[in-house]
């Protein structure tokens, strides 16, 4: 009974802090509404018994997207009276209305009308997971049984930098993104950077190679040590690389490729990409994990810092 | 009410919110994270089918929730995409606005008071 009670007040709390962040006046109040939002996902999440799930939206659905959107409405926040003219007609809101009302009703309809006994694969996964060698099912379903899917996404993250970088000024191209942080070399953001992130390298590789066989994984493990580097960086002890680095571009395809040549080992020994051998399986997962938690640390960091907008010196 | 249904409901309505906000809402931050609020909607209606599916010893279908993981990470990346074009938007021509004469009105009217 108190587990129903939670559960009704979490998702009132959630539905709320959705209509704030929709309806709120200012974009940095509706910023602030939305982080909350997140951070109560993740407990719906843990409610759900999706842990990995969980870990993922606290890391990057409310961590690096709230600070990212965060930065975006500090540097629009004077500015944001503008629209105001362009405000939309009153018959506008009512047929938006009526539209996200029709698409509330129909998911209603289907969450209402969903099969009962539920298909799954759970089965499926029991039963082959053992040959994985890996103990978490999520870790085997993301990189034993559909691996495919994990290797586009680490992609996508190094098309998304790439589209970042593009928006730069012709005469910063090549330079070090992000603004010049200046903070006080004796202040608390400065103390904090230099107090958190040996804790934090620790408590994100722990993530990383616990993920094998309890809920976590390399991308909540590069997460927080991509967090750990932008906590640096927005304390100016460290400084982003100018893009046009070799090192750097080399480090953030590594893991993709790696990825990749371990798919075509697959045609070779088991005669499918991405077919294991038998037994090596797990040390090939591990191997993957491996190549991939450095490039998605970089991946992460630098999308967050964004496009190049000094003058770059070459 | 079991925890699924109740938070697929809750989903169902995130979802609407989250289009209404994404249509009638004139800034663009505002629409990106409405579209956030739109996009959560969706997976927390994967992970509620996901905990319907529980079986063999799992607390919800582990293939869903991989899907889930994968689909949140490119959300982020979407969302990092969207927000850069949308500073450069701002330093390129010193307003946030999507409106088609934005470029013409430069000395837009204050807000309606």
């Amino acid at each position: 009974m108190t587990g129903v009670l939670f559960n009704v007040a979490l998702a009132v709390l959630v539905l709320g802090l959705a209509v704030w962040t929709i309806i709120a006046r200012e974009a940095f109040a509706a910023v602030v509404g939305f982080i909350a939002y997140g951070l109560l996902l993740t407990l719906v999440w843990v409610q759900l018994q999706g842990i990995d799930v969980a870990l993922t939206e606290a890391a990057i659905g409310g961590g690096l997207t709230g600070v990212l959107l965060i930065g975006a409405a500090a540097r629009l926040r004077g500015i944001e009276a503008a629209p105001g003219a362009e405000r939309p007609r009153n018959s506008l809101y009512w047929m938006a209305g009526a539209v996200s009302a029709a698409v509330t009703a129909v998911l209603v309809i289907c969450v209402l009308a969903l099969p009962d006994p539920a298909p799954t694969l759970a089965h499926e996964v029991a039963l082959n997971i053992v040959d994985t060698g890996v103990a978490n099912p999520i870790t085997a379903v993301l990189l034993a049984f559909r691996p495919m899917d994990t290797l586009l996404e680490a992609i996508v993250l190094v098309f998304a930098l790439i589209g970042v970088w593009s928006l730069a000024p012709d005469d910063s191209w090549g330079g070090r993104p992000g603004p010049v942080q200046q903070s006080d070399p004796n202040g608390i953001l400065a103390y904090a950077a230099r107090i958190l992130p040996p804790l934090g390298i620790v408590i994100g590789i722990y993530i990383f190679w616990t993920g094998a066989d309890y809920p976590g994984g390399k991308f909540q493990g590069a997460t927080i040590l991509a967090a750990m580097w932008l906590l640096l960086m927005m304390a100016g002890l460290s400084e982003a690389p100018p893009i046009s680095r070799g090192w750097l571009r080399v480090g953030l395809v590594a893991g993709p490729l790696v990825f990749i040549a371990i798919g075509f080992i697959g045609v070779l020994t088991a005669g499918d990409f991405f077919g294991y051998p038998q037994g090596l399986a797990k040390p090939l997962i591990v191997a993957i994990e491996l190549a991939l938690m450095p490039s998605l640390t970089l991946v992460l960091g630098l999308l967050m810092v964004g496009a190049p907008q000094r003058v770059a010196k070459l | 009410m079991n925890a699924a249904t109740l938070f697929g409901l809750c989903a169902a309505a995130l979802a609407g919110l989250g289009l209404f906000g994404l249509i009638v809402n004139p800034h663009p931050l505002r629409k990106i994270l409405a579209f956030n609020v739109f996009g959560t909607a969706v997976f927390l209606l994967i992970g509620a089918i996901a905990r319907r599916g529980a079986a063999a010893g799992m607390g919800g279908d582990p293939v869903p929730q991989a899907l889930l993981i994968t689909g949140i990470v490119v959300a982020f990346s979407a969302t990092a995409i969207a927000v850069a074009l949308l500073l450069r938007l701002f330093d390129v021509t010193g307003r946030v606005s999507l409106a088609e004469d934005a470029t013409a009105d430069v000395q837009a009217p204050p807000g309606e008071a």
